[in-house]
């Protein structure tokens, strides 16, 4: 599968994004430069305990160009998604300490930052986040509670399972996530019937979720 | 027991952060509620983090690490009061809704509308969407209605038959144009429901005639 390199040439200020990114087929994970989560994890902990700005300075380093291209995939200005690289790193740094690696990777961790900034940022709304691990052990039936454990375990399943994917299916979950699209939004977009939509989304998590070790799925 | 869950494609537009502000706090408060849907957001939340550590990286300007840095001492911004609630208040809000009314239920300004229930619009900046708590008086039939566009439901306490289906404490209600439905509130205490509509109600029957002017949008 061919790599789709985004240059320096697209990052440009007053360069076009969208025009930038149209067209651009889904890309694959990049092999390089890539850390474990359990490297991840280690950098943030250094954080939250020792302050350490060396640490955080290594995570910036790691996390800032993809969330810029993350920023970039919603269609805004260069200098917008460096705000929002700005303002998400600044939230890890202030937040490190909530970071519990039990519940969920790093990476998912700081998608869920970006998420809730970017709603902040460019829709100037709010939003309502749901606290998980609290809806974990309120429940009173009679499942046992311990199933949100390692939810971590069940994300870097997800990361592998990934590369696994269909196109079609990897792009409309691209779209999905990176440009802030609901299911109605990308099939009036792509021109896609909303039940075929549906159920690229539907197979592309059925496929992932089958990826999960057991008591996760 | 929760009974009523909201369909995959509203899980993962929340999880990906694609929804409007009002629909986002239903499926929030449903969430916050539901053991299995809680489960089902941080996986979802995990593919956005699969996702967001597979993009491909776009370098960001040479200052921009030194501009954070120089930023991590920066006082965050103050967390406002999400204010104070009484015991009835926290038993029956979930937290990510509780932030949007600032109050307890029995100090929030009200509305009657008819003789069936009462109404309290929440302050939400997303506009085209009417977000509410409604109180629905215990053994009341509301009169039947349909939609011009969407209705979404949370039960927070007390339930509802509609028809054959059963609303308790939890259950999350969809329903589209196309659905005529004629709630009937259970006799043994009020109703009280997060309310989010994408167009005004209709209602079709007699009694409806006698509502409707009420019914503001």
């Amino acid at each position: 599968m061919e790599l789709i390199a985004v240059g320096p040439a697209q990052t440009r200020p007053g360069v076009q994004m969208h025009a930038a990114t149209k067209g651009l087929r889904p890309y694959r994970a990049h092999a390089v430069g890539s850390l474990t989560n359990e490297q991840l994890c280690q950098l943030v902990s250094a954080i939250a305990v020792q302050r350490d700005r060396q640490a955080f300075a290594a995570l910036f380093r790691y996390f800032a160009p993809r969330l810029k291209g993350f920023g970039l995939r919603r269609g805004v200005e260069a200098a917008a998604a460096e705000e929002l690289v700005q303002e998400t790193m600044l939230t890890v740094w202030r937040k490190a300490d909530m970071f519990d690696p039990a519940r969920a990777t790093v990476s998912t961790w700081i998608f869920t930052i970006v998420r809730n900034k970017r709603i902040d940022m460019f829709r100037r709304e709010g939003f309502p986040d749901a606290d998980l691990e609290e809806a974990a052990e309120t429940q009173s039936d009679d499942r046992p509670a311990d199933d949100h454990l390692c939810a971590a375990e069940a994300g870097m399943a997800v990361r592998t399972a990934m590369k696994t994917l269909p196109t079609e299916q990897l792009e409309i979950l691209q779209k999905a996530f990176f440009e802030e699209k609901s299911h109605q939004a990308i099939a009036d977009e792509t021109k896609l019937p909303l039940g075929t939509v549906k159920s690229r989304i539907r197979l592309a998590l059925a496929r992932l979720r089958a990826a999960l070790p057991e008591g996760h799925a | 027991m929760i009974n009523h869950h909201p369909p995959l494609e509203l899980l993962q537009d929340y999880a990906a952060g694609a929804l409007t502000e009002g629909l986002a706090l239903c499926i929030a408060a449903h969430v916050s509620l539901c053991r299995e849907c809680a489960a089902q957001v941080g996986r979802l939340e995990a593919v956005g983090g699969a996702l967001l550590e597979q993009i491909p990286p776009v370098e960001v300007g040479d200052d921009l690490l030194a501009t954070v840095l120089a930023r991590l001492d920066e006082p965050a911004a103050p967390v406002t009061a999400a204010g104070r609630f009484d015991d009835e208040t926290r038993t029956v809000v979930p937290e990510p809704l509780r932030r949007y009314l600032g109050r307890s239920l029995r100090d929030l300004p009200w509305q009657a509308v008819g003789r069936m229930f009462h109404e309290f619009q929440l302050p939400l900046a997303s506009r085209g969407m009417k977000v509410s708590l409604m109180r629905l008086r215990a053994g009341s039939e509301m009169p039947q209605h349909s939609h011009c566009g969407n209705e979404y439901a949370v039960v927070l306490a007390g339930g509802y038959r509609d028809a054959d289906d059963i609303f308790g404490p939890g259950d999350f209600m969809a329903k589209g144009p196309a659905d005529k439905h004629q709630p009937v509130v259970d006799a043994d205490g009020d109703c009280i429901c997060l309310v989010v509509l994408d167009a005004p109600l209709k209602f079709t029957g007699l009694a409806g005639l006698l509502v409707n002017p009420f019914l503001r949008f």
